[in-house]
């Protein structure tokens, strides 16, 4: 039987949006540390400007470098188009002003990285966007949030840190229902080990800085359209979405939607958002994010692997509590995981030790190989105590609601010989039990 | 622009300027489960250089109403039908794939009212292999991946689109999907069945372009040597390292080749 002829994701890993470069023959992608692009003659610059052809003029607006890492993370995601952007943070905040303004409203998982928290329930609300927060794992409470207004559901592949697994196409298919599109943040799983497109989700965005680069050297963020969301739909999502089916006086009256059938969206964050928000990613940047992803899928492999000895140790020591990790029998989406990530659940996770504050002090303080900082996703491994850093602005109701105690420790387990890790935590755990 | 015709609904993209009867027009005609978004940049650039554009979406595609129609022979019907609506006395007609077989049916029924021709991907006859006719006709998603395959000249596979930030297969193979059930098996037999191409080029006489791409395997360029010589003194261009979705692959070079044919 004739097959399609498709480029598979490792290849894609280090090809997607590349090729030598033609002026030069450079085989990486060069850096175009270049704030301008010169035009052939003023009709060339003029049908840029109005995209009438296709190019770079401004590298705010876009920068060859960029331009290969968005094909890239599109390709190994499944989408449509991308944009690179110059944190995570940068890119969910451009998803949102992207599809709404003030009086509108997200639902959105309680189960959120602190800075994305941060955004929605302090800062959002000075702007006139509202979020109501719900229990990822119950449905019944995201439909009870849904509003007139609500403009989209937002929630991240895996919790953080509880590690709730988000049931995206239960999720999605309540947006859908309701004509709104669901925006997932794919940070801890990255296209590795779940394609959110794949099982619902309409927009995805990724810390960069995380697994995508994945040696903690830069901050970047990519914002990924899946050009499957239909915007102007009857009856579901038509007239919800006027920045982008209703003409924009910012750029000569475009109708995003009648410009491109699949990327309105992306059309629009580009032209507004990334132009008069000027989050935009350095091409150096993209380049070493590039370098990244060309090793993901080998450094995926290793995380899996070393996370998964490690949590089978703490799982078994008598100073762990509990450890929080969907693919142990106990935890509550453990079937879920195995549906949505059967490669892995990534390889940050939480656990707890049994006694006081100050031994969990202690442990983290007799570590030797695991850093005490605030980041994951880096070829090496890490720790935090979330209460006291990552999630110190959430109150203390909503921590326990997102399960977070004085003696939850999370982990980011880097690509160091499992053995060597082991044996860091074993000490610590000694350590504290001992003080 | 909506437009009725025949009592349906139509969808014109019109580069976002409003249509001038005083303007010349060029209308944009799609492939196969496409519709006027694949002309963006091209289309938008005439609308915005003294033309009235007109990128339609065909029957029973992207916005318009009704059935995809059943031939290229219905195709050239509607296209007049369309002039007609739109009081349009000339114009000059651009077409893509299944697009350009319409184009040059309409054009070889319609001597005094087309001015021009612009062919892109053109092949006369266009055979449509059995294993694609099959998998259009059972609505299987095999379909789009085939032509997604083999739309795109190798090194085009991987990326490196001109425009920024768009991966171009994931684009084609959504845009495809978004058509309705039963439109892109329409859509291909239609191609395969018609066989009157060199005939209708036979009676074209007004100035016609054919855009080739080099590596096209959907439409080879071999396959349109007997047109290029029915279609009397037509301009050939052919765009290197390019495969069949040329206005993708190469945007540039194909809004360069119909500026200077079209504008000329």
């Amino acid at each position: 039987m004739t097959k399609p002829k498709t480029t598979r994701f490792d290849t894609l890993a280090l090809h997607a949006g590349a090729r030598p470069d033609p002026a030069t023959g450079a085989r990486a992608t060069p850096i175009y540390q270049s704030a301008s692009f010169v035009f052939r003659d003023s009709d060339h610059a003029a049908a840029l400007f109005n995209m009438e052809r296709a190019g770079h003029v401004y590298s705010r607006i876009s920068n060859p470098t960029c331009a290969v890492l968005e094909e890239r993370i599109s390709a190994l995601e499944g989408g449509v188009g991308a944009i690179a952007v110059a944190s995570g943070q940068a890119a969910l905040h451009l998803a949102i002003v992207t599809l709404m303004g003030a009086g509108s409203h997200i639902v959105a998982s309680r189960s959120l990285y602190g800075g994305s928290h941060n955004l929605l329930d302090f800062t959002l609300p000075r702007f006139g966007i509202e979020t109501t927060f719900v229990d990822p794992r119950n449905l019944d409470a995201w439909r009870a949030a849904l509003r007139p207004n609500t403009r989209l559901l937002f929630g991240e592949t895996l919790g953080n840190p509880g590690l709730e697994v988000l049931d995206i196409p239960r999720v999605a298919g309540l947006a859908h229902e309701h004509g709104l599109p669901l925006l997932v943040d794919s940070t801890f799983t990255t296209p590795y080990l779940m394609r959110p497109f794949e099982h619902g989700a309409d927009l995805v965005y990724h810390s960069a800085t995380k697994f995508l680069s994945g040696h903690g050297v830069v901050i970047g963020g990519l914002l990924v359209d899946g050009g499957r969301f239909d915007w102007t739909e009857p009856g579901k999502s038509a007239g919800k979405f006027p920045t982008l089916t209703e003409p924009y006086a910012g750029f000569h009256d475009m109708v995003f939607v009648d410009e491109s059938t699949t990327a309105a969206f992306l059309l629009r964050a580009r032209r507004e958002g990334i132009r008069d928000f000027g989050a935009c990613m350095a091409p150096m940047t993209a380049f070493q994010i590039l370098q990244g992803i060309e090793t993901l899928p080998l450094r995926m492999q290793r995380h899996i692997e070393n996370t998964r000895r490690i949590v089978a140790f703490l799982a078994a020591h008598e100073m762990v509590e509990s450890v929080g990790y969907p693919e142990l029998p106990q935890h509550p989406d453990r079937a879920l995981a195995t549906e949505l990530l059967p490669r892995g659940c990534g390889a940050v996770f939480s656990f707890s030790i049994r006694g006081t504050r100050e031994q969990g002090r202690k442990f983290i303080e007799s570590l030797r190989i695991f850093s005490h900082l605030a980041n994951v996703g880096d070829a090496k491994s890490l720790v935090i105590h979330p209460a006291s850093t990552t999630h110190f602005r959430v109150s203390a109701e909503d921590l326990r609601a997102a399960g977070i105690t004085e003696g939850t420790i999370r982990l980011s387990v880097g690509l160091e010989d499992a053995e060597d890790l082991i044996e860091d935590l074993s000490r610590a755990l000694y350590a504290a039990g001992k003080s | 622009m909506r437009i009725e015709i025949k009592g349906t609904s139509t969808y014109a993209y019109t580069g976002s300027r409003a249509f001038d009867p005083a303007l010349p027009t060029i209308v944009f005609v799609h492939g196969a489960a496409h519709d006027h978004s694949v002309w963006a940049l091209q289309s938008r650039y005439f609308a915005h250089h003294r033309r009235n554009v007109l990128a339609v979406d065909l029957p029973g595609h992207g916005r318009s109403g009704g059935e995809p129609l059943a031939s290229v022979e219905a195709i050239a019907e509607w296209l007049a039908a369309l002039l007609d609506a739109t009081h349009i006395e000339h114009a000059a007609l651009v077409g893509h794939s299944l697009g350009a077989l319409a184009v040059l049916e309409t054009a070889g029924r319609n001597l005094e009212r087309v001015e021009s021709i612009a062919l892109l991907g053109p092949s006369v006859p266009m055979p449509v292999a059995d294993v694609l006719l099959d998998a259009a006709k059972a609505d299987e998603h095999l379909a789009y991946e085939l032509i997604t395959g083999w739309s795109f000249a190798p090194g085009h596979q991987l990326g490196g689109n001109q425009q920024p930030g768009v991966w171009m297969t994931g684009n084609a193979l959504r845009l495809m999907e978004r058509s309705q059930p039963g439109a892109l098996y329409a859509d291909l037999l239609a191609c395969h069945r018609y066989s009157d191409g060199l005939v209708a080029a036979g009676k074209v006489r007004c100035p016609a372009l054919l855009i080739l791409g080099q590596r096209d395997l959907m439409a080879p360029a071999k396959n349109a040597v007997a047109l290029t010589a029915a279609l009397a003194g037509c301009r050939v261009v052919t765009v290197p390292d390019c495969g069949h979705s040329v206005m993708t692959e190469a945007p540039d070079a194909v809004l360069d080749a119909l500026r200077d044919f079209l504008c000329s």
